[in-house]
């Protein structure tokens, strides 16, 4: 018989979550399934380069000790893993976790590895234009690192159904994690569009984790959260129909309402009414939030109508270097000192001929992070730090402007201090669509210890 | 003064060079009197010149809120920017230190404690 609800829980909305709220959740709320969701845009990209330096690396760099910490109570509590922690190498992941599984006292623990997102190859013989810069990827040649589809629910369904208590994927769509077990569990056709639009909800609510019981919300003395330092991960208690209840741990800090609820369900959409996913194009446009009491609210409302036939790819590429430095001025006349500074360096990176494909200065304290008018003119502050960015072509030019930077210690303004620089690669991401049926996802069980 | 942090929440999202802006309103009865004054027009000249593209409005009334989309606002995107927080994450704060006329303020429900 079909249990009236299913609870899934939020374990992890990027790769740096906390561990320690994890383990509270699993450990107080038990969830069914808990998903932990921790690849952001450019993350393969990175990850492939760790692969191709390394066989048995390129999956996410807390997995071992995250998994090592959740394993134990999800056995205990009977909880399902699901994760995209497997990056560019979910199989070597899988064998991780079996390990871990076996230390945690379950060496035939069902571990499941799903592959087929790597799309490198089509998206070269394709070569289909970019949605959000300039040109197709055969411009980009030899900087392309890597192509990665995001996957639908499909083949983690089919992981689940055939007894995975552990799922390991690379690339898949954030909602899709959630999504997948909703269906497994309550058997909802694939083209029950109105229930997969109201799962793609759920899973976009719960994504970020705690983003949506309190994180990224305090604004103290206007918009106050209870025990910050032990926010609680979030969880749903879903109905066979798709409408759920949002709750969070017992004795855990942050806040679940009408305003955490709203702000999130907003965050990263870019249409209401079309959040274009693998599996459905969901509308939120009539989502109803009823707070129950505290800490616990009722959605309502998502709906769902067919997903279109293509599938969004992430295309990593090499983008020359970028250098980062600044130096700080306190007092009065900061601000003018700080400006001085970042002419002074502007004009040698001029005269030095040093080339720059592109370059940012801020005075943080005034202007870094304000935009339009919210920007006051140059302000009375007295603690500011001058800050330079530039993408250059290679290493020697980077190392050339931070050195620069430094040399502000003794060629600059009066009382400057704190100089520091760094230089790292440049790796960016573009997308592009492909044809849905060029994509095939794979699912392996990781042999028993 | 009185700023749009009296009257609404937001929280800032990013894909790519889109960034996003949810407004919400701390008290849902403001909702006629936010819709009828924050426009995309006004977003638009407020965050000028930072964001390059136009902006897009989407109308919320059965959550009390208004979804900003602003095309071009991330400096060529997360991966790309070479701004101090490439994600934009704080692009809200810089909305809500919009000024809030006289005549919204003194109509608005919602009281800042």
């Amino acid at each position: 018989m079909v249990a009236a609800t299913f609870r899934i829980g939020c374990g992890a909305g990027f790769s740096a979550d906390r561990i320690d709220a994890a383990v509270t959740l699993i450990e107080r709320a038990r969830p069914q399934a808990v998903v932990f969701e921790c690849l952001a845009e450019r993350t393969v990209a990175k990850a492939v380069q760790a692969r191709l330096a390394d066989p048995e690396a390129g999956f996410d760099p807390w997995f071992e000790e995250r998994m090592r910490a959740v394993l134990p109570p999800a056995l205990a509590a009977r909880s399902t893993l699901i994760t995209n922690m497997g990056a560019a190498n979910p199989a070597a992941a899988g064998r991780l976790a079996r390990r871990l599984a076996a230390e945690a006292g379950a060496p035939d623990l069902p571990i499941a590895v799903v592959e087929g997102d790597e799309v490198t190859e089509i998206v070269r013989r394709l070569d289909p234009p970019f949605l959000d810069r300039l040109g197709r990827p055969s411009v980009l040649g030899e900087a392309i690192v890597s192509a990665h589809a995001y996957l639908g629910a499909a083949p983690i369904v089919d992981a689940l159904r055939r007894g995975a208590r552990v799922v390991i994927t690379g690339r898949v769509a954030d909602p899709a994690l959630f999504l997948a077990p909703l269906i497994a569990h309550f058997d909802w056709a694939a083209d029950d569009w109105e229930r997969v639009g109201r799962g793609i909800l759920i899973g976009h609510l719960l994504e970020c984790a705690g983003q949506l019981t309190g994180g990224y919300f305090a604004d103290p003395g206007v918009k106050d959260v209870a025990d910050l330092a032990v926010l609680g991960l979030p969880f749903a208690d879903v109905e066979p129909d798709g409408n759920a209840t949002l709750g969070k741990p017992e004795g855990t800090g942050g806040r679940l309402d009408r305003l955490t609820c709203t702000e999130q369900l907003l965050y990263e959409l870019h249409d209401p009414g079309a959040y274009q996913q693998p599996d459905a194009t969901a509308d939120f446009r009539s989502v109803r939030f009823t707070e129950l009491g505290p800490d616990r609210v009722r959605v309502e409302g998502g709906r769902g109508r067919p997903p279109p036939a293509t599938l969004k790819v992430v295309v990593g590429y090499r983008d020359g270097a970028v250098v980062e430095g600044g130096i700080s001025y306190a007092g009065e006349g900061a601000v003018a000192r700080a400006r001085l500074a970042l002419a002074i360096l502007r004009e040698r990176i001029d005269r030095r001929a040093i080339p720059v494909l592109d370059l940012r200065t801020d005075v943080i304290g005034v202007d870094s992070l304000l935009r339009g008018a919210a920007v006051a003119p140059d302000p009375d502050v007295r603690d500011v730090r001058a800050r330079l960015a530039a993408r250059v072509a290679d290493r020697a030019s980077a190392r050339a402007i931070g050195h620069e930077i430094e040399a502000l210690w003794l060629n600059g303004p009066a009382g400057g201090g704190g100089a520091s620089w760094s230089a790292r690669e440049g790796l960016a991401v573009a997308s592009v669509l492909i044809p849905r049926d060029l994509v095939r996802p794979t699912v392996s069980f990781v042999p028993p210890a | 003064m009185a700023s749009l942090r009296d009257l609404a929440t937001a929280r800032s999202g990013d894909k790519g060079d889109t960034a996003t802006l949810g407004v919400v309103c701390r008290d849902p009865a403001d909702w006629p009197l936010l819709a009828g004054w924050l426009t995309a027009e006004r977003v638009a000249a407020f965050l000028a010149p930072a964001v390059r593209g136009p902006v897009r409005r989407y109308e919320l009334p059965a959550l009390a809120a208004l979804l900003f989309v602003l095309e071009g606002a991330l400096d060529g995107g997360v991966t790309r920017s070479l701004a101090l927080d490439p994600h934009g994450k704080s692009l809200a704060f810089s909305l809500l230190a919009m000024p809030l006329p006289e005549e919204i303020l003194t109509r608005a429900r919602c009281r800042r404690p």
